[in-house]
């Protein structure tokens, strides 16, 4: 048999969804990144709502979302997402509308704009890529980053005495009254992925009821970041990130659901 | 004639923005300033117009919320003050990359850092030469009455939507907190959500409605040559601004033969020092710029070749007097009278400085 015999209409059984764009991914091989964007851009196309659909882009490796998924974006400054997200979804209460952070932008310099956002409870979907590091910059300390965990300005290992401890924002935000979903996932297995397009499918669905702030937390590598192979990084994920960043849900339809202690 | 109301700079400003038909207004407290989100909150503007207020957790808040929502096409404001402005600058240097239309009020107190709550137009410089990073202007409007806080909104959205630019009404404490007669435009209906995406939806990001092509809104381009392109294109809105929008006003120039440069409550007390020199013989006039950016340089070109020299008068150390130079270029004496920390001068100290500084020197 050929390629050509293969490849009809009746044998599809899985298709690149049409809410990613042609344009070739700006990410490293190996990185959780692309898959992310993916799920998002499969939700959307799934609940059938392009037309109301509003993305907002961080800046970190994932500043150039907007080229990759085809919905209306806006291209946030550095840690600034929720915010803009607040003005367009005060502005347009009907209309979806998500932002796309990872861990530096979100839990470092952009903490302020989360928290006032889940707290106010703002009807948006956070999807919160945490890779432990700055991939963008070349793989310095994120407020994530593991103790002991190397990256560029943590040489020697993150000393927490030294640079204090890592920041479970996750855990922090599901406590406040304003979040109503708040779940942690990964992408490195194929049943990983589909739990994670699960979770962030009912994120998206608990916006269109106007249910407040859904977080999605997705434990990624950064296989270049922490100088690795892709194969490797997800080896020391599962060994190193789950351990501190447990997944699973923490909140539920506005209910806390696990001991965050 | 309008509605006719006795009321602060501040409320006036707040007021107007309603009746304009604003969309939304995102701020954050700060003196000499404050009773503009007071006045927003305590009217409701939702229950009136539909109009959005939020108090935002700090200023960089307020900013990217206000870029947010002028990325979809909706007329929003903010307002703040000296310090606030400061904080703000990141966001509006990104407003004014992705060319995004939205007014920034500045009600100007006396820095640097914390400065003083007193009234002062030291905010100049960050106001018209960019305040934040890369090469940007912003339309700078200065009111001198609570009348102008009042008319200069519609003025300023009018400009925003014009050019897609941030707009600033760069006001001071004098004006903010001084209670004037001031009449009121009526109400304007703001736009639909249909009709927002049939005006601004060849840019705003709204949706795909209809299927369309995705709208972006960034700032950033990687590609050098493109990002060049894109600051040629900023540059000649700012040329068109320079061609087209430049306002001002001359008091008393026809036959002067000395001229006072000044701006806001500045030049509310150089109009009495016409009146002091008149009283003695000096042939004094008064050029108000009305924009700050553009800058009136053609009418002070023209005033140069005909009067004896210019004084700049402001609230700072001596900012505007820098264009005034660059306007008049050598032809005759320009210099500069300023008070600072939150001291507002009197009409008889300005009008002494100019005997010393003009008339004597
Ligand atoms: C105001 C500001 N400060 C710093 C930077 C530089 N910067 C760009 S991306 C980044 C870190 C991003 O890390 P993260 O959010 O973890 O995303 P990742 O790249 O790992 O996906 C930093 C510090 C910037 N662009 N703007
Ligand atoms: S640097 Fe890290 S986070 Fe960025 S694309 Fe590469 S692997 Fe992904």
């Amino acid at each position: 048999m050929e390629i050509k015999d293969i490849i009809k209409p009746e044998n599809l059984v899985y298709q690149k969804t049409k809410m990613m764009t042609d344009n070739t991914l700006s990410y490293c091989p190996g990185c959780g990144h692309g898959t992310t964007h993916r799920l998002v851009m499969e939700v959307v196309e799934e609940l059938g709502i392009v037309e109301d659909t509003i993305g907002i882009a961080p800046v970190g490796c994932s500043v150039l979302a907007y080229e990759f998924m085809n919905v209306d974006m806006t291209q946030a400054a550095h840690g600034r997402a929720p915010a803009v997200a607040t003005g367009i979804i005060r502005t347009w209460p009907d209309k979806i509308v998500f932002t796309y952070q990872g861990d530096g932008d979100l839990a470092a310099i952009g903490t302020s704009e989360t928290i006032h956002a889940c707290n106010r409870g703002e009807n948006i979907v956070i999807i919160f890529v945490n890779n432990g590091i700055y991939g963008m910059t070349g793989g310095q300390m994120a407020p994530t980053t593991l103790p002991g965990m190397k990256s560029s300005t943590t040489p020697y290992g993150r000393d927490v005495a030294l640079m204090g401890n890592p920041l479970k924002i996750t855990e922090l935000v599901a406590q406040l009254p304003g979040t109503y979903f708040v779940t942690r996932h990964a992408v490195h297995s194929p049943a990983h992925v589909r739990k994670t397009k699960k979770a962030i499918k009912k994120a998206f669905q608990n916006v269109i009821d106007k249910k407040g702030t859904q977080f999605i937390e997705v434990v990624s590598n950064c296989n270049s970041g922490w100088k690795m192979t892709p194969v490797k990084s997800n080896e020391w994920m599962v060994e190193n990130m789950f351990p501190f960043y447990p997944l699973g849900d923490m909140k539920v339809d506005g209910k806390i659901v696990k001991d965050l202690h | 004639m309008g509605e006719l109301k006795l009321m602060k700079g501040n409320e006036a400003v707040a007021e107007a923005m309603i009746r304009e038909g604003v969309d939304g207004y995102f701020g954050y407290p700060i003196t000499p300033q404050s009773e503009v989100i007071e006045y927003l909150t305590t009217e409701e503007p939702h229950k009136r117009t539909g109009m959005v207020v939020l108090q935002a957790e700090s200023e960089l808040a307020a900013i990217n919320m206000l870029y947010g929502a002028a990325g979809t096409g909706k007329k929003v404001a903010t307002s703040s003050s000296s310090p606030g402005i400061s904080l703000k600058q990141e966001g509006i240097s990104y407003i004014a990359g992705s060319e995004l239309p939205c007014v920034i009020i500045n009600v100007v107190r006396g820095g640097p850092g914390l400065g003083t709550i007193q009234p002062s137009q030291a905010d100049y410089f960050q106001a018209t030469k960019g305040g934040g990073h890369g090469d940007y202007h912003l339309y700078v409007l200065a009111p001198s009455s609570v009348q102008e806080m009042a008319d200069f909104v519609e003025d300023a959205f009018e400009m925003a939507f014009k050019y897609r630019t941030p707009v600033m009404i760069l006001s001071d404490g004098v004006i903010g907190q001084m209670m004037e007669k001031v009449e009121l435009k009526p109400q304007k209906k703001r736009l639909t959500d249909a009709e927002v995406i049939k005006k601004y939806g060849s840019w705003a990001t709204v949706g795909r409605v209809g299927g369309r092509e995705r709208n972006i809104i960034t700032s950033l381009d990687l590609d050098s040559h493109k990002m060049e392109a894109h600051n040629i294109h900023l540059q000649s809105k700012y040329e068109q601004m320079k061609k087209e929008d430049v306002r001002y006003e001359e008091l008393q120039t026809e036959d002067a033969e000395y001229i006072i440069v000044a701006y806001g409550s500045s030049a509310r007390i150089s109009q009495k020092v016409i009146q002091l020199a008149r009283k003695d013989g000096i042939k004094l006039g008064v050029l108000r710029p009305i924009t700050l950016f553009p800058f009136p340089e053609k009418p002070i070109q023209e005033l140069a070749k005909r009067v004896k020299g210019f004084l700049a008068v402001e609230m700072s150390a001596g900012q505007m007097v820098e264009d005034v130079k660059l306007a008049v270029n050598g032809k005759v004496k320009v210099e500069h009278y300023g008070r600072n920390g939150g001291i507002v001068p009197t009409p008889g100290e300005v009008y002494e400085a100019l005997k010393q500084k003009i008339i004597g020197g």
